[in-house]
């Protein structure tokens, strides 16, 4: 049995990774996962400089999911090679670095910075976090930008480009062409839909940001669709998320057409949830006697 | 060591209204220090997050370990419903907990204010002959009885109906306590007027934040306070409560 996948000539254990944002830079879930297991880390976001993020509250419960505006906290690129790439660097799991900015130059920045670190096999360009007010979602809900900037990266950059796509736009496809016509060796979606919670009792917003980024199962049905659209758009491997919390979610995804998939605010309930998931895709091609993951991949069309 | 598992009722009651009492049979008690919580998850899917919620007292012999919460919402009412012999998901223990060692030898005040009454039993075991002041809304005093046994208690009721009417600050006051160290737990303003009547004094508090919280591991970023000085994670003014609080030197954060 083979769960080999490759995206960008880039080869990965198995399709199972974790989505930015949820998994810190791995460490912090290294007590319960065994990280050699997954496919891939993929870190929480990580700009020029430190960022301070929003005001709290940043996270909340919402039916099947949550809603988080936790504004890309974090300590800046220096920090993050200094301390979190040689953590990740023990295991044999792949890396791949989130990466977020508020201009074109504040991506290219830490894209050159990831260019000297051979342990970092992908960048995933973030332009679609809904919490933050300026750049970032902008670069990604317009078609015109995000080919400038995904082009912009790709010059810079020494590691394959993954962008990281919005699902708060009228037509994904459009997006996903624009990257691939731009440049993108492949595509990462969904990112959080915007949404929001309102307090009856207090009659106040439940996040400070008043808006914040839908995650969970309650948004897997409209994930798949749109990996499924993209996939049919787009010729570049697609990395597929949104609500996955089992092998059977995950199975999906792949059946959809994503090549490999990341597993987000599902951590935060089940922290054995990825080591499962792998699990359970090997159980599955067990069942149904599938010998290559690939086997699997946009199987429904 | 942290670790998410499946743990077994012992039993439980409702003490006051609304209060709920468990005993969970778990061998993190292993780890549990005062002033850490667990993560207690529903298993309703449609409300999928951790609820953190204190260790009350830890009975290492039994195995045991006691929460003491208040029915919130969604999450704690599928709590209370629980009887001995059921499952629960828990994940644990999480945080620092109170420095115990800070108070050796010292005088010590340890300040509970209402559904932040419960991690106080552990401290107050731990430091013995302590001074404890506890607020309440009514005349419920839940866990008054369990805390008399480790020390001398004072009682605040906001409704006048024991001991002296008013908060922890009243009672304080009141009864003319002092200290050379305050550990606290409560609502933030009795949190707010601690860290001020510690710096005024030039004493040491220790108070126990509360934040809403997606992981309860340090990985979301969800849950933060304020810092004085930059945080060893992020390296901006915002540190994790789950994981590097939720008990503070007052005197570092900014709330
Ligand atoms: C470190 C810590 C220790 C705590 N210890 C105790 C305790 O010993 N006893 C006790 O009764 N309560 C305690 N709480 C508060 C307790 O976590 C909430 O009352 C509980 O999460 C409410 O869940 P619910 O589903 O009933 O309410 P809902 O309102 O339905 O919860 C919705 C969401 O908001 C979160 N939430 C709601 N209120 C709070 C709150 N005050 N703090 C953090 N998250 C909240 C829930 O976790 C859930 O994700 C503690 C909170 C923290 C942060
Ligand atoms: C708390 C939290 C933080 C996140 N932070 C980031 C981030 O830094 N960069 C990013 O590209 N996506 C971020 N995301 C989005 C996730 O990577 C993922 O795209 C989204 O949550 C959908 O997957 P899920 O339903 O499995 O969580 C974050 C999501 C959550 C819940
Ligand atoms: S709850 Fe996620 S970092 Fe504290």
């Amino acid at each position: 049995m083979n769960t080999q996948v490759t995206l960008a000539g880039v080869t990965f254990k198995n399709p199972v990774m974790t989505a930015s944002g949820t998994f810190g830079s791995g460490m912090e879930y290294s007590e319960f996962v065994d990280l050699n297991r997954l496919g891939a880390v993929v870190t929480k976001g990580v700009a020029n400089v430190p960022w301070p993020g929003n005001p709290t509250p940043r996270v909340a419960e919402v039916y099947g999911g949550m809603l988080n505006a936790i504004g890309l906290q974090n300590p800046g690129i220096d920090v993050f090679m200094e301390r979190d790439i040689p953590f990740l660097k023990q295991y044999d799991t792949k890396i791949i670095v989130n990466v977020c900015g508020k201009t074109v130059e504040d991506y290219v920045d830490v894209v050159e910075r990831l260019g000297d670190e051979p342990a970092v096999s992908m960048l995933e360009i973030n332009v679609s976090c809904p919490n933050v007010k300026e750049g970032a979602i902008a670069f990604g809900q317009k078609a015109d930008a995000l080919y400038n900037i995904t082009q912009e990266i790709k010059k810079h950059a020494k590691q394959p480009v993954i962008m990281k796509l919005s699902p708060n736009v009228t037509d994904i496809t459009e997006m996903a062409r624009a990257a691939e016509a731009a440049g993108a060796d492949a595509l990462s979606l969904i990112n959080t839909i915007t949404g929001m919670k309102i307090d009856v009792h207090k009659r106040k917003f439940v996040i400070a940001n008043k808006t914040g980024g839908m995650s969970g199962p309650a948004i897997k049905p409209v994930a798949v669709r749109m990996v499924y659209q993209t996939a049919q758009a787009v010729k570049i491997p697609i990395i597929g998320m949104g609500g996955i919390a089992t092998a059977e979610d995950a199975i999906e995804f792949l059946l959809a057409g994503a090549s490999a998939i990341s597993v987000g605010a599902m951590n935060f309930v089940n922290p054995y949830a990825t080591m499962e998931i792998e699990a359970g895709i090997r159980a599955y091609m067990e069942q149904y006697k599938i010998e290559n993951v690939t086997d699997l991949i946009g199987a429904v069309s | 060591m942290k670790q998410k598992q499946t743990a077994r009722v012992i039993s439980q009651q409702e003490i006051a209204p609304g209060i709920y009492d468990m005993w969970i049979a778990t061998d993190l008690v292993d780890f549990a220090k005062a002033g850490q919580f667990i993560c207690v998850y529903p298993k309703d899917k449609s409300t999928l997050l951790p609820r953190p919620i204190s260790i009350c007292e830890v009975d290492v012999a039994q195995k045991a370990l006691r929460i003491v919460y208040r029915v919130a919402g969604a999450g704690t009412k599928e709590f209370s419903s629980y009887v001995a012999g059921d499952s629960i998901d828990i994940m644990g223990t999480i945080g620092n907990g109170f420095p115990v060692e800070e108070g050796i030898g010292k005088k010590v005040l340890l300040m509970g204010g209402g559904i932040g009454v419960p991690p106080i039993l552990e401290l107050a075991k731990q430091m013995k002959q302590a001074q404890v002041v506890v607020g309440y809304r009514d005349s419920n005093l839940f866990l008054k009885e369990d805390l008399a046994k480790y020390g001398e208690v004072y009682v605040a009721c906001e409704d006048g109906s024991a001991g002296v009417k008013g908060n922890v600050m009243d009672a304080i006051a009141q009864e003319c306590l002092e200290a050379d160290v305050i550990y606290a737990c409560g609502p933030m303003p009795m949190l707010r007027a601690i860290k001020k009547y510690a710096e005024e004094k030039g004493i040491k508090a220790y108070i126990s934040l509360e934040e809403r919280m997606a992981c309860g591991v340090g990985a979301c970023l969800g849950c933060v306070v304020k810092t004085k000085e930059i945080d060893h994670h992020s390296h901006v003014h915002n540190a994790r409560i789950c994981t590097d609080g939720p008990v503070y030197d007052a005197e570092t954060v900014e709330i």
